[in-house]
């Protein structure tokens, strides 16, 4: 929220994406959450048996591969949907820093309950 | 909210009470905060008084232990949540849309529904009393004092459910007081241009934000935990009471400073005006205030050294919050600086101001040993730590808070207090705070610990505590003096001028009071300290008195009901559940009236018109 | 089973922005070039993000202490899930449909798309309550384990959200077949747009952080 202008009655709605791009979202969220459920699936799931050598190699980034891909459902919604791609910055701003805040305050608290305790998603693949 | 054109207010001519309870206006509004946060600060100051009166002598018999429990818990949770929050308030209502050239907050009417819902939240806890089932468990409520198991009457639910209310009115007047900072400024009023109170009144309301929902799922969950069972905190269920202390200071320490960063605002304001000299050092405040804020979020388990957190965290913690002092010095400095070479004028908000830094000084410089982990575990827990947090709540905030009384109240009420009574209020307050607290930092290194109703005889503790209940008593005295001075002022002539004081900032250029529409015209800033390059732009020292103005075509949002049954809905909807102790079937009678009169008054709310110009225009 | 502790924070912070923005339209000066209900939205949003986070939190740290009583593995059942997680998106998509038909003035088009998803909202509260009743009857109280509490806190104050975001769109849908949100009122449903969106988004965290993960390692 730096710079200041003023806005005599104008909105930033030039460049708000069509009713095509929504739809291309859709189909790729779709698409993201089918491949969440799909490893879940291949590697402690159903599809287990099938998928050997698959689940072997991915089946130790389980917890990794299923963060960025929601990571990446996150940010579509959030930049597309949400009109964060279009809209002024300071959204953005109020956004990315609640949601680092929030992100950091999950991860330390993480740290300090496995410092003391050791708790499950320590053993991961590092 | 029925839009009404000022010239027709005759018509609707309400009573006193009901124009009060259904006002959305800012000043009104402001008013309430300091009026009913005043209240409530001679509450938590009787508290104080008695317990003072129990420890003057060893073995004091004048009240039970368990009595001595609520004492204290209520005297901490009312002077924070009750006292200085809300004095704070007071003046983010009355003053940011002034200091912004605006003409009301962004959302009035949510602004009417903070008030309601905090005073009514204050009242809730302090009604406990009436039960004699005050909270008793500090005003931390560290697991396992808070269960069930040890605390089995209603005190911590009362404190619990409370604090759940009094969150929710902080929550919704941060996302009105954000919105009002960033999006109503004057015209040419950029970030860099806004007067320090308003800059760290909207660095605390993002503190606010970002750390209430912490301590409402806190609550939630202690809630859970003595209502319906579950073992979040409790031992025996395999629940951690460290997740208790993680997640309170993870809102606490940001808390400590939502009380600060206002009265750093304040005293900002103050300095320059009574030295003559802009503010040393604006932009370095702006940033040094919002890293203060920001590491803020970073240091929380220096409340928690004593609990073993092994050496790795206690060092992170012991760094971070070192590195503290480094913005908190820079202010100091740039206070001094501005005071340097002015020409000083020691009325009262000025001594108040000036008392403000040697205190907060001596306050920060204990906070500092703190950090010091090793030197926090012969601290922690004792009256060393409680002289700390007075040094920078009491000689900090409330000094801070007194300057801006002195400061604002001409503006507020149109009535100047008396220097007179206001140099005695100073040095009374002065003399008997010290007295009070700096003996504590030696009873502290003493040993003595918190928290005790009593103390036997020969430890060395009977000389500094009967000091310290007499320095309380002095205390006491200034607060009468100052009583004196507001009913003094109440009987005395509005005749307050529009500028007494020669301020730098846009509330000094209307009239004192200012009228309901705040500006006749919405003014255009070209610089910070707008109102003095105002003065300087005209050649001026003063400008005559400006006029009253007839408002006409000036629209403002007229008065609603709603606000006020929304927070009776909720209160009542949370007063049910006190009562209940069973999930499955956790809602009595009264929740689901609360909770049904709340739906109503928000679609009351939502669909009262936003645009109905009175008719005959 | 909704946790009612957060109803009315979120329907007062949330539902009343809704119409209380500053009147007098025709001097209407906003510093930033944006409407003060959609950046206090934003920051409403902000805000809730902590308020997840340490339910997250909660439950993560939990998670595994399910002594006494049944664990995530012997409860959560994927296809269930995947068909709620399914339904939030799809109301994502759809709401943004209904306002590029509100922006356009274009009723029809509106009306369809909303009315898709409040559908969808009902669905979604519907299948928590199915999954709560079934997991009580499987002998999953709410104050059975660590593991219970944990995971019934955080999707209860989900569901409450997702309760409230479908009320607060019923309601315009109400409105909008009554004609009463024309093109440029379409602000009044973006505001529950973004409120809708971001209670998806904390879905999308929810499903692989704790059912999926869960489930897995
Ligand atoms: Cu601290």
């Amino acid at each position: 929220m730096a710079s200041h202008t003023d806005a005599h009655g104008e909105h930033l709605d030039h460049a708000h994406a069509s009713a095509g791009r929504y739809i291309q979202i859709a189909v790729i969220l779709f698409a993201l959450t089918a491949l969440e459920v799909l490893l879940y699936e291949a590697i402690f799931g159903s599809l287990r048996e099938s998928s050997g050598a698959l689940a072997t190699s991915l089946g130790p980034w389980f917890v990794e591969l299923l963060l960025a891909l929601s990571a990446l459902k996150f940010f579509l919604v959030a930049a597309f949907y949400m009109h964060l791609k279009f809209d002024i910055k300071a959204l953005t701003w109020v956004f990315s820093f609640s949601l680092g805040l929030a992100t950091t305050v999950i991860l330390s608290l993480f740290l300090l309950f496995w410092y003391n305790r050791g708790l499950w998603w320590m053993d991961g693949p590092w | 909210m029925a839009t009404t054109a000022l010239e027709h207010a005759p018509a609707y001519q309400r009573s006193t009470i009901v124009e009060w309870l259904t006002t959305v206006d800012h000043k009104k509004i402001g008013i309430m905060y300091g009026a009913s946060a005043f209240i409530f600060f001679l509450i938590g100051g009787i508290e104080a008084l008695i317990i003072r009166a129990q420890l003057a002598t060893p073995n004091g018999t004048l009240v039970s232990a368990e009595m001595y429990n609520q004492l204290f818990t209520m005297h901490g949770t009312t002077m924070i949540f009750l006292a200085v929050m809300p004095l704070s308030a007071m003046f983010f209502n009355f003053f940011v849309p002034l200091l912004i050239g605006a003409r009301d907050v962004a959302f009035p009417r949510l602004n009417a529904m903070s008030l309601w819902v905090f005073i009514l939240g204050g009242i809730f806890l302090n009604a406990s009393f009436l039960f004699a089932a005050a909270p008793n468990g500090g005003w931390f409520g560290y697991a396992p004092l808070s269960s069930r198991q040890y605390s089995p009457g209603m005190n911590m639910d009362f404190w619990a459910i409370g604090l759940q209310i009094l969150g929710i009115a902080s929550i919704a007047a941060g996302v009105n007081f954000f919105t009002t900072i960033i999006n109503m400024r004057a015209r040419g009023m950029t970030l860099m241009r806004m007067p320090i109170f308003v800059w760290m009144t909207l660095i605390t309301q993002v503190l606010v934000l970002l750390s209430f929902p912490v301590i409402t799922i806190a609550l939630v969950m202690l809630t859970a935990d003595r209502t319906f069972g579950s073992g979040f905190f409790v031992t025996a269920a395999g629940g951690d009471p460290m997740l208790w202390q993680h997640l309170f200071w993870v809102f606490g320490h940001p808390e400590v400073y939502i009380l600060i960063l206002p009265a750093f605002g304040i005293v900002s304001e103050v300095l320059p005006v009574f030295s003559r000299k802009p503010l040393f050092g604006y932009s370095a405040m702006v940033f040094s205030g919002a890293f203060i804020a920001f590491l803020g979020f970073g240091v929380w388990s220096h409340h928690m050294f004593a609990t073993g957190m092994g050496p790795l965290a206690d060092s992170f913690f012991s760094l971070a919050t070192m590195l503290i002092a480094v913005p908190t010095g820079v202010k100091i400095f740039n206070w001094i600086g501005t005071v340097w070479g002015g020409s000083i004028s020691l009325k009262t908000p000025m001594l108040f101001a000036l008392g403000f830094i040697a205190m907060f000084i001596i306050g920060g410089l204990s906070g500092v040993m703190h950090s010091v982990a090793p030197a926090d575990l012969q601290q922690t827990d004792t009256y060393f730590v409680v002289a700390h947090f007075h040094y920078v709540l009491f000689g900090g905030s409330i000094f801070a808070l007194t300057a801006g009384a002195y400061y604002w109240w001409p503006k507020m009420f149109g009535r100047m207090l008396d220097e007179g009574l206001g140099k005695w209020h100073f040095w009374l307050s002065m003399i008997g705070f010290n007295v009070t607290f700096m003996p504590m930092h030696w009873v502290g290194l003493l040993g003595m610990p918190r928290r005790v109703y009593t103390y036997p005889e020969g430890l060395g503790f009977d000389l500094f505590n009967m000091v310290q209940t007499v320095g309380a008593f002095i205390l006491a005295l200034s607060i009468l003096v100052f009583m004196w001075n507001v009913i003094r002022s109440w009987r005395g002539p509005a005749d307050a001028p529009a500028d007494p004081w020669g301020g730098a900032t846009l509330e000094w250029s209307i009239p004192s009071p200012p009228q309901e529409f705040n500006f006749a015209e919405e003014p255009v800033v070209a610089e910070k300290d707008a109102f003095w390059a105002m003065k300087d732009a005209a050649g001026v020292d003063r400008f005559p008195e400006p006029g009253h103005v007839s408002g006409r075509g000036i629209h403002m949002p007229g008065p609603s009901w709603w606000p006020v049954v929304v927070a009776v809905g909720l209160l009542m909807f949370f007063v049910g559940l006190m009562v209940h102790r069973s999930w499955a079937f956790p809602f009595t009678p009264v929740s689901i009236a609360g909770f049904a009169l709340m739906v109503f008054g928000v679609f009351k709310w939502a669909y009262e018109p936003v645009d109905a110009h009175a008719p005959q225009h | 089973m909704l946790t009612p502790r957060n109803i009315e924070e979120a329907a007062m912070t949330s539902a009343v922005l809704d119409h209380d923005a500053h009147p007098a339209p025709e001097a209407h000066h906003t510093s930033l070039p944006i409407d003060n209900r959609k950046l206090a939205m934003w920051t409403f949003i902000g805000s809730e993000c902590l308020l997840f986070a340490s339910l997250i939190t909660t439950f993560l740290i939990y998670r595994d202490s399910s002594v006494g009583g049944p664990g995530p593995k012997d409860m959560f059942e994927v296809p269930l899930v995947t068909f709620g997680t399914a339904i939030l998106l799809f109301s994502s998509f759809f709401v943004v449909m209904a306002l590029d038909g509100a922006k356009n003035g274009n009723r029809k088009k509106l009306i369809l798309w909303l009315s898709l998803t409040v559908m969808c909202g009902l669905f979604f509260v519907a299948m928590q309550v199915y999954e709560f009743n079934h997991f009580y009857h499987k002998g999953l109280g709410y104050s059975t384990n660590l593991f219970s509490s944990s995971f019934y806190t955080l999707t209860g104050f989900h569901g409450a959200h997702v309760a409230i975001g479908t009320v607060w769109l019923a309601t315009l849908l109400k409105d909008a077949i009554k004609g009463r949100i024309p093109a440029e009122k379409a602000i009044n449903l973006e505001l529950s747009a973004l409120y809708w969106h971001f209670v998806d988004v904390v879905w999308i965290i929810i499903f692989p952080v704790v059912y999926l993960m869960s489930l897995g390692r």
